[in-house]
């Protein structure tokens, strides 16, 4: 049986490069304004996923990834990197859905596709909770492994990972099934593959099929690759209580905008005393240590 | 973050151009792998996606990976270790980001892990690696070898080494020896044909050799002893897997200082011959020269790109006197005088390719079937005229992308000769740009021919035919009388019959056809884009005065003038 990987991936809007119309008026992102992009840490565990793939036969890395029939684009992008296939949980009823209501639409997709490893990037840089991951694997009843900076050794039923984490690197087994959360400090993923490009470029989802203007029924006959599955919540025989709204109990009470003010400023000289006392201050504010 | 190829819609302008349905269609042989390969292209508007979001992928390196990389490539350079080429740390990711990227063997066919790109593509990527850097851009280039074996090589050695390009094999071509720069006719390196072995060995010294060390080398050497001119040289191949070929030296050189310049030695190098003994520089290593030209010709537009985006920031930015720099008359006229001269030459560029890629494209149809009386006449015109633009292209560009990247470090005053900004690597780097792959002085070698042989005034002609929009029709017939005066003064020389008069005269007369061609190109493209029309009328400008002056000098001078400028050397 091939060794089958799953990627977590997200599309999300780039907040990286924000303009003044960023946000709206009611404190909510506006998509819109920003351009959709691959969320960073899911491509660095789209190359971890990879590199499992360079160095064991026969495994596939199969993307997976939930939102509006646009995320498709976060599919495609990944099978320009090599992933082999690729599938997309869409459905109106997920709308509105927090990290718990999500985290079970793709645990219940997970477990359909009955991977040996789950990797996901450590969080999004829309919401930035980190919660998904460690959420999907405990809804799976996995063990986790998260700020995963490199996969060291892979084995059919064991991997050596290492850990970024704050003051050092940790080195750690997991038996598989396991699911992984990478850092950022992971490698960069590999660049689309042209020929990958031009192979996949015309990999669409039904809906997506639905709007194309030009004629794919011989394309997609001929080059069955091409198609990339959409899941729905009927596909994922969810229960939809704890979908959506209705699925999610995280509730936004207050949007604040934060201003940062000019504090105090503090002069300091070259003297051991106020070394000392910037370095405590430092600390104090963990921007060192 | 940054995408060379998306911050720059003048590329995807050309590669727009109504000639890409005709040469794709050619290069495609009417779409004969749709079927056999996943990647093939399926029609016209699949191969101009598809070359266009492949640029997006070159274009997207260039901006993360190779330009970030470039100052600290040229601080470090290669090192020599044991005799063998370390490169950089930053080539080295290059190399391998562009490898995985599938990005190496561009322009060979399929079957051997090629993607059969057109020359057009193929050149806006090298114009874009360029941009990024310069010396890393003839690592890249290289893989222009895989070409010249792909065209003249048997099935045997295509099979052999062409499908290892796209996997990452790097390329050199051996040509220069101590003796023999430009002159390759005097080329001693030997090969001799062991008839116990029925193997090809090469002994002997090659010189400034650009990335000598690479996986696949084509080599120039004499294979007929005690011949002393180029019908006694052959081409080979060599595989670095031999071990045959030591690296003497790496050259310490003014700029390109990432791509390894070597010295080798060949001893006993085991090596196969490339198609025909005898044949080697007087048809092979011309056909590379010519590709090489054309690569020059992209490299000299990337750093003139570079040079001018770096020259414009610093412009806006710097302040004297109250106001930024860039509103200053004289400042503006220099950023707006290269900007004309990098639309010119960009447009030369492409039109050259579009000539090189049609006649080439005619070349590998047939050699699976024979082509028709027109298709013939067809592929004549579009090599004679290739021929003819190639070394105008390395001429003009290689010229401008110098002028550009001075006067870009101009604009930034005293802080551009400092190593703080770019600027001063791009004026090192487009300082080899007019001296390599022969020099400016050799390229009117080869461009008189077509003034003499009327090349240069047809296609004018032929450009002449061309409907202008009214606002053109004072710059078009500035051109004709240009063309009329360019007609004239040619004929004046040439029926002097007097060869060192022709000769000398020779940079003029090229020069002159130079402004008008790529007057015409700008005129042309403002038809299909309002963006170039600044460029154009500046440009056309400056041609005007330009090739009066050219015409002044030859028609006010007397072949008897001609002892004046010779020069004894008196020790």
């Amino acid at each position: 049986m091939s060794f089958r990987i799953v990627v977590l991936a997200k599309q999300v809007p780039d907040t990286r490069n924000v303009g003044k119309d960023a946000m709206k008026a009611d404190g909510t992102v506006n998509r819109s304004a920003l351009p959709a992009i691959f969320n960073p840490e899911d491509l660095h565990a789209l190359e971890q996923a990879l590199s499992v793939k360079d160095r064991i036969e026969d495994a596939e890395v199969i993307i997976l990834t939930m939102g509006p029939p646009r995320a498709a684009e976060v599919i495609r992008e990944a099978l320009y990197r090599g992933a082999t296939s690729g599938y997309l949980i869409t459905d109106r009823k997920f709308a509105g859905s927090d990290t718990l209501a999500t985290s079970y639409a793709i645990s219940l997709a997970v477990k359909k596709l009955e991977p040996h490893l789950v990797i996901a990037g450590r969080q999004a840089i829309d919401g930035d909770t980190a919660q998904v991951g460690p959420q999907v694997a405990e809804k799976l009843n996995i063990p986790q492994v998260t700020y995963c900076e490199e996969i060291l050794e892979v084995k059919e039923d064991e991997l050596v990972i290492k850990r970024r984490l704050e003051r050092g690197i940790e080195i750690v087994k997991g038996k598989t099934p396991l699911l992984i959360t990478v850092h950022s400090s992971a490698p960069q993923c590999r660049p689309r593959h042209a020929k990958l490009l031009m192979q996949y470029k015309h990999a669409r989802t039904v809906s997506e099929l639905v709007d194309e203007t030009k004629d794919y029924t011989e394309m997609m006959t001929n080059k069955p690759y091409l198609r990339i599955e959409e899941w729905s919540v009927a596909d994922l025989d969810a229960d939809v209580q704890y979908l959506g709204l209705s699925g999610s109990p995280t509730k936004v009470k207050k949007i604040e905008n934060v201003v940062l003010a000019h504090k105090d400023s503090v002069a300091l000289t070259d003297e051991d005393k106020d070394i000392d006392y910037l370095m405590k201050e430092l600390i104090d504010s963990h921007v060192i240590g | 973050m940054a995408n060379f190829y998306t911050d720059n819609p003048s590329l995807k302008f050309h590669l727009k151009h109504h000639l890409m349905e005709k040469i794709v269609r050619l290069k495609e042989d009417d779409f004969a792998d749709k079927d056999k390969y996943d990647y093939a292209f399926q029609d016209y508007e699949d191969a101009l996606d598809s070359y266009d979001k492949v640029l997006e992928i070159v274009g997207e390196i260039c901006g993360d990976t190779i330009g970030p990389n470039a100052e600290s490539v040229d601080q470090e350079g290669p090192q020599l270790i044991n005799n063998e080429v370390v490169y950089a740390r930053g080539t080295q990711e290059n190399h391998d980001t562009l490898t995985k990227a599938g990005l190496i063997g561009m322009s060979l066919p399929r079957e051997y892990g090629g993607l059969n790109f057109a020359m057009v593509p193929y050149v806006m990527a090298a114009e874009l690696v360029s941009r990024a850097d310069a010396g890393f851009a003839n690592i890249w280039g290289l893989q222009d070898c895989a070409e010249t074996l792909h065209e003249f090589a048997s099935d045997e050695i295509k099979k052999e080494f062409l499908p290892r390009f796209n996997k990452g094999a790097t390329a050199a071509m051996d040509l220069t020896e101590p003796d023999a720069g430009s002159d390759l006719q005097a080329v001693q390196l030997k090969a001799t044909f062991d008839e116990q072995k029925q193997q090809w060995f090469l002994n002997g010294v090659k010189r400034f050799i650009t990335n000598g060390d690479a996986d696949v080398s084509l080599v120039l050497a004499r294979s007929e002893p005690g011949t002393t001119d180029g019908r006694g040289l052959s081409l080979y191949v060599y595989d670095r897997k031999h071990k045959a070929v030591s690296v003497r030296r790496i050259e310490n050189k003014l700029g390109i200082k990432g791509s390894p310049t070597c010295e080798l030695v060949f001893k006993d190098a085991p090596a196969q011959l490339v198609g025909d003994r005898k044949l080697g520089l007087i048809k092979y290593v011309m056909s590379l020269m010519n590709s090489a030209r054309l690569g020059v010709g992209a490299q000299s537009v990337g750093i003139a790109e570079a040079a001018y985006r770096e020259a414009l920031k610093y412009a806006y930015e710097r302040e004297q006197f109250g106001k930024p720099i860039i509103q200053y008359p004289a400042v503006y006229e220099m950023l707006s005088v290269m900007r004309a001269k990098i639309d010119a030459g960009r447009s030369l560029l492409y039109e050259t390719a579009r000539y090189v890629d049609i006649y080439k494209a005619y070349s590998f149809i047939q050699e699976n079937r024979k082509l028709e009386p027109e298709e013939r006449t067809d592929a004549k015109q579009h090599n004679r005229v290739a021929d003819g633009l190639t070394p105008l292209l390395k001429l003009f560009t290689s010229e401008y992308s110098n002028e550009i990247a001075s006067d870009a470090l101009q604009v930034h005053g005293g802080t551009g000769y400092m190593k703080d900004f770019p600027v001063e690597r791009l004026f090192r780097d487009a300082r080899i740009t007019n001296i390599y792959e022969g020099t400016s002085q050799l390229q009117v070698v080869a461009a008189i021919r077509a003034v003499t042989n009327g090349t240069y005034l047809k296609l004018i002609r032929e450009y002449e035919q061309n409907h202008v929009k009214p606002e053109f029709e004072y710059y078009k017939n500035l051109l004709v009388e240009m063309t009329d005066e360019f007609e004239q003064i040619s004929k004046q020389v040439m029926e002097a019959k007097n060869g060192e008069l022709l000769d000398f005269h020779a940079r003029r007369l090229v020069e002159m056809a130079g402004y008008i061609i790529m007057s015409y190109l700008l005129m042309q493209d403002t038809h299909r884009d309002e963006r170039f029309r600044k460029s154009a009328e500046i440009f056309i400008r400056k041609a005007k005065t330009e090739c009066a002056s050219r015409a002044e000098f030859i028609k006010s001078f007397d072949e008897k003038n001609l002892g004046m400028y010779k020069i004894e050397w008196e020790q």
